[in-house]
């Protein structure tokens, strides 16, 4: 789809205004959308829509995706088709299924790659110890980078106390 | 009573409630898109076997249209909800601060709203709802991605921490779309009233994280609190503004829009909803005295389309609809005429 204003870029932006109790759908470009303070005034961002557009993108980049062979996921009989269509994984282990794709849409829409958050505790003791020394290295680096000694002491100190703790068999 | 509409929070002369949502797939069944509904119905049990005293559990097939469009009004369920609702169910504490969705996009949403700028907090009451069910339910989690979602918008901390903002003066005084462009730019997402995909009406915003996947939930939440606090300043210092330059146009503007919510026969919830916005701003900047904000909550949620029918006890159309709003408003500003 075009963008309605200038009718070049592809919109990418797609907003609802009411104008007097009227209902009216307006496609943008970004760069437009940008531009157009009045749209901007009362207007949503769609995040579906946004995703998408990402998956578009993603479809009309020149590497072609290989369309003969069609990935699917076992376990729920999810094809990578529909989840473009519908921007909806069937189940968790879609995530497996679609490896070879999903990573790259990820880092696209995430910005990154790996979780740094919150361990449900069915994940396992072992896991929630190297996440948590994985991010205390992380943090010490910063430390270091910015000069703060005494904060990257206290650091080290803790990753070689969670280091020496010894690992649950499971 | 709904916590976030009858009670009061830090900062509410702008920022309207404050929630946190954790967004949780139980390991091995299909999500919800691709779940049959046999298969719904033990989710349900899941759910109920891990949630204690104190929660009521509700399964929407057993509700009313009207009461499950009144739910998505006071913002205890997405309209996403009601779409499937055969398959989908509702927990909510007493106070209605905690809501858990059952089958949205997602097996489980963990929702906590409270009333004015309190994200720390609400994200403690998430969180410890989740400790709470992470006991009896195993979680989709994957040691690199993290929690795993339906949508991969919300892969890694499943978390979507939002404010609905009220900001008349920004808008007024058309700063709103740089303020909405600089959040858009670091990771914000800008929304209507009922969230995704909604228009902004009243002048109110819901402002939101975007990136759910490579910082910590703390990060996320800490990151959200400083561009509202800039935003709040913001908002403030356009009211004073107004205040120092046009005092007169805006008594005006609200003694009108009060005037007219007081007496009119008929209203639009499109014009209900402006009037409104300029009372709750004549209120914070004290110009309307003997309102408070509660009263204000109250008006904005109960004119809305299904709590009119509610109160009406039947469904009406657009025009007894119209009527029975504008009765409805007289009488939560005490005209009794
Ligand atoms: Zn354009
Ligand atoms: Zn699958």
């Amino acid at each position: 789809m075009l963008c309605e204003n200038c009718n070049k870029r592809t919109a990418t932006v797609h907003v609802t205004k009411i104008v007097n109790d009227q209902k009216a759908e307006i496609h943008l470009c970004e760069q437009c959308a940008k531009e157009s303070e009045d749209i901007l005034i009362d207007t949503p961002f769609n995040i579906n829509n946004f995703l998408t557009s990402i998956l578009d993108s993603i479809q009309e980049s020149p590497i072609k995706v290989d369309y003969i062979k069609t990935t699917k996921c076992d376990n729920c009989g999810m094809a990578y088709g529909k989840f473009k269509q519908i921007g909806r994984l069937g189940c968790s282990k879609c995530y497996g299924a679609f490896e070879e794709k999903l990573p790259g849409l990820i880092k696209r829409i995430q910005g990154h790659e790996v979780h740094v958050g919150k361990i449900p505790k069915c994940a396992g003791q072992n896991i929630r110890i190297k996440k948590e020394i994985e991010n205390l290295k992380n943090e010490l680096k910063n430390c270091i980078k910015t000069e703060e000694f005494e904060r990257a002491a206290l650091l080290r100190d803790k990753i070689r106390a969670l280091e020496s703790v010894p690992k649950n068999e499971e | 009573m709904t916590k976030w509409i009858d009670d009061f929070g830090a900062e509410d002369d702008v920022i309207v409630s404050s929630r946190v949502r954790l967004a949780r797939n139980i390991e091995d069944i299909p999500f919800p898109v691709a779940l049959v509904k046999e298969k719904s119905q033990g989710i349900f049990t899941q759910v109920q076997e891990a949630i204690s005293e104190g929660f009521t559990f509700t399964s929407l097939e057993k509700t009313s249209e009207m009461d499950r469009k009144v739910l998505v009004e006071k913002h205890l369920i997405s309209p996403n909800l009601i779409k499937d609702y055969e398959n989908s169910a509702i927990v909510l504490n007493e106070d209605e601060s905690i809501s858990i969705m059952i089958n949205e996009e997602d097996h489980i949403r963990i929702q906590s709203l409270l009333p004015g700028f309190q994200l720390d907090q609400a994200y403690k009451i998430a969180d410890e709802m989740d400790d709470k069910l992470e006991q009896k339910i195993k979680y989709a989690f994957d040691e690199k991605i993290g929690y795993l979602t339906s949508c991969p918008t919300n892969v890694g901390t499943g978390m979507r921490a939002s404010v609905m903002a009220h900001l008349p003066a920004l808008t007024m005084t058309r700063y709103i779309s740089k303020v909405l462009q600089a959040a858009n730019q670091i990771g914000l997402a800008v929304r209507g009233l009922y969230g995704e995909g909604t228009e902004v009406v009243g002048n109110m915003f819901q402002i939101s994280n975007q990136m759910t996947l490579g910082r910590s939930e703390r990060e996320i939440i800490g990151n959200l609190k400083d561009v509202m606090t800039q935003i709040i300043q913001k908002e403030r210092d356009a009211r004073a503004t107004l205040l120092a330059n046009n005092k007169i146009r805006l008594e005006d503007k609200i003694y009108r829009s009060f005037g007219i919510l007081y007496n009119a026969r008929i209203l639009s919830f499109q014009e209900c909803m402006k009037l409104i916005s300029d009372i709750r701003l004549g209120v914070a900047l004290d110009i309307l005295k003997d309102i408070d904000s509660n009263k204000i909550n109250r008006i904005m949620v109960m004119s809305q389309h299904a709590y009119v029918q509610k109160n009406a006890g039947k469904s009406l159309g657009i025009k007894d609809s119209d009527i029975k709003r504008a009765t409805l408003v007289r009488r939560l500003l005490g005209n009794n005429d």
